[in-house]
């Protein structure tokens, strides 16, 4: 029953997010501060995981082409294929869930521990609108991130794969275009976009609507890091289900 | 004036506020006391419509807060100011932010006239030097100050403080009282201050009630809660030995 009443309360509370907007001018300021602190602020560690993970995939991939008869250019092709189907799209978004996700929650949490929000709404201001609204818009930004996750992932392979002497830079390069299929970028941004509302608005709920002191803020951001992350990955299926399945 | 008519809120099983009719005057400070428990910041937070009695009405100068529309009721909000007990300063903002922060959410004054009115109500409540320190840069008194600021920036007709000398050392209390009692009577505000602090209740009660189990037990002033006989009133009130003392050497004084 406690889950029912938390899908309805969470719901309710994305139909009050978008209902009474906030002054327009103060909004772009809120939302350039988003995109600062949510998109800016992320691209350091994804772009150092990105870079790593792809050199991994390659390495792993090439340790464990021991035939002779598979063509090296296969790495490039796991490489690009494990990158942009999952790796970019999904796992990036996991590790968003853990940084981006901890600190919404913690913020608006700490905001409704010093009554601040309810500062807001005494004053008359729609405290959802003004608190979750830029997050979700800074958020659909998040489909940029994605894409250097992937262009990085990608060099990170390369790197790997070249400087590493299992396979020639030409293999890679044809690997990356074996049987490319446009639409699973397409695919990979779709599942981007519905991830970003689900990283803007899970952690948001868990803040805006917890009750306690310090302690409970930190319970939360784990709550919320949980959630979001399993919500993630059961929207990945469906998604790939509906879309590729 | 706002008028509290047989109001009723729980939660759940717990029936917090079972009934309480009083008026809150215009120009005066209006103090609720009660133990903790008695429901103060439920009604409190019913008064600032953060929650709905289920029976009762809550009018501000003729208008009945559940009878308005939602635009209504935001721009009856807009005539409410708060400073709650822990200050609730945005901690992002400056503290000329904080209280500019009404005046950009709400009206249409240009930057340097905003800038005018926040100089103005910072310089009202004493606070000159502070306009580019952050909430956590400054001490608790100042803190209070700037909620104040906040709080009366937009011209407010309600006022309303839950305890706001909490928190607070003595002398810093007694000036965070005063001030509170000037701009009420300066700016003709009705103001509602939630308190536990007796020399709250004997310095600026010009109207005093108090709360016992969700109920007002007794309404009064701070001269009169000296002659009353109510028992549950004087427990509470002169609970310390020293205020004992005090209040029968006032009856001493009288006879």
């Amino acid at each position: 029953m406690n889950y029912l009443a938390s899908i309805g309360s969470y719901a309710l509370m994305i139909k009050e997010v978008f209902r009474k907007p906030t002054k327009w001018s103060i909004m772009k300021s809120l939302i350039l501060k988003e995109i600062d602190e949510l998109i800016y602020g992320s691209m350091g560690i994804i772009i150092f995981i990105s870079f790593f993970i792809g050199g991994v995939v390659a390495i792993q991939t090439a340790l464990n082409l021991t035939n002779p008869i598979i063509p090296k250019n296969l790495i490039g092709f796991t490489t690009r294929q494990s990158i942009i189907l999952e790796f970019a799209p999904t796992f990036c978004s996991i590790i968003m869930a853990g940084k981006v996700g901890s600190y919404i929650t913690s913020s608006i949490g700490t905001m409704r521990v010093t009554e601040q929000i309810d500062a807001l709404e005494v004053m008359g201001v729609n405290a959802l609108n003004y608190l979750v609204f830029p997050k979700i818009v800074a958020l659909m930004l998040y489909p940029f991130i994605i894409a250097i996750a992937m262009f990085v992932g990608i060099f990170g392979g390369w790197m790997a794969g070249v400087f590493g002497g299992f396979l020639t830079s030409a293999d890679f390069v044809e690997g990356l275009q074996l049987e490319f299929i446009p639409f699973h970028v397409t695919y990979s941004f779709i599942k981007v976009l519905v991830f970003a509302f689900v990283l803007a608005t899970i952690p948001s709920f868990h803040g805006f609507y917890m009750r306690g002191g310090a302690l409970e803020v930190g319970k939360a951001s784990t709550t919320s890091f949980v959630w979001t992350s399993v919500v993630i990955i059961i929207l990945n299926y469906i998604l790939t289900q509906l879309l590729l399945g | 004036m706002i008028a509290v008519n047989d109001i009723h809120k729980s939660f759940g099983e717990a029936h917090v506020l079972k009934g309480i009719t009083t008026t809150f005057d215009q120009g005066k400070t209006n103090l609720i006391i009660g133990q903790s428990g008695s429901g103060k910041t439920v009604f409190i937070k019913c008064l600032l419509g953060l929650f709905t009695p289920e029976i009762g009405t809550i009018s501000y100068d003729g208008k009945v807060y559940t009878e308005l529309s939602a635009d209504q009721q935001r721009e009856l909000r807009q005539e409410m100011g708060m400073v709650f007990q822990g200050s609730a300063l945005f901690d992002s903002m400056s503290v000329s932010g904080n209280v500019m922060f009404p005046l950009e959410m709400f009206t249409k004054q240009s930057k340097s006239e905003m800038q005018d009115r926040v100089d103005f109500v910072l310089k009202r409540v004493n606070l000159v030097d502070a306009h580019h320190k952050f909430p956590s840069e400054i001490s608790g008194g100042m803190q209070k100050r700037v909620a104040i600021a906040r709080a009366i920036v937009m011209h407010p007709k309600y006022l309303f403080c839950d305890e706001p000398n909490s928190g607070l050392d003595p002398k810093t209390a007694i000036l965070i009282d005063n001030l509170i009692q000037e701009i009420t009577e300066e700016y003709d505000i009705t103001t509602v201050i939630n308190t536990h602090d007796m020399n709250s209740v004997m310095e600026i009660g010009k109207k005093i009630i108090f709360l016992k189990d969700g109920l007002k037990e007794w309404e009064g002033t701070n001269k009169e809660i000296f002659k009353t006989d109510n028992e549950a009133v004087t427990n509470f009130v002169y609970s310390s030995d020293l205020f004992k003392k005090v209040r029968q050497m006032y009856i001493e004084e009288r006879n």
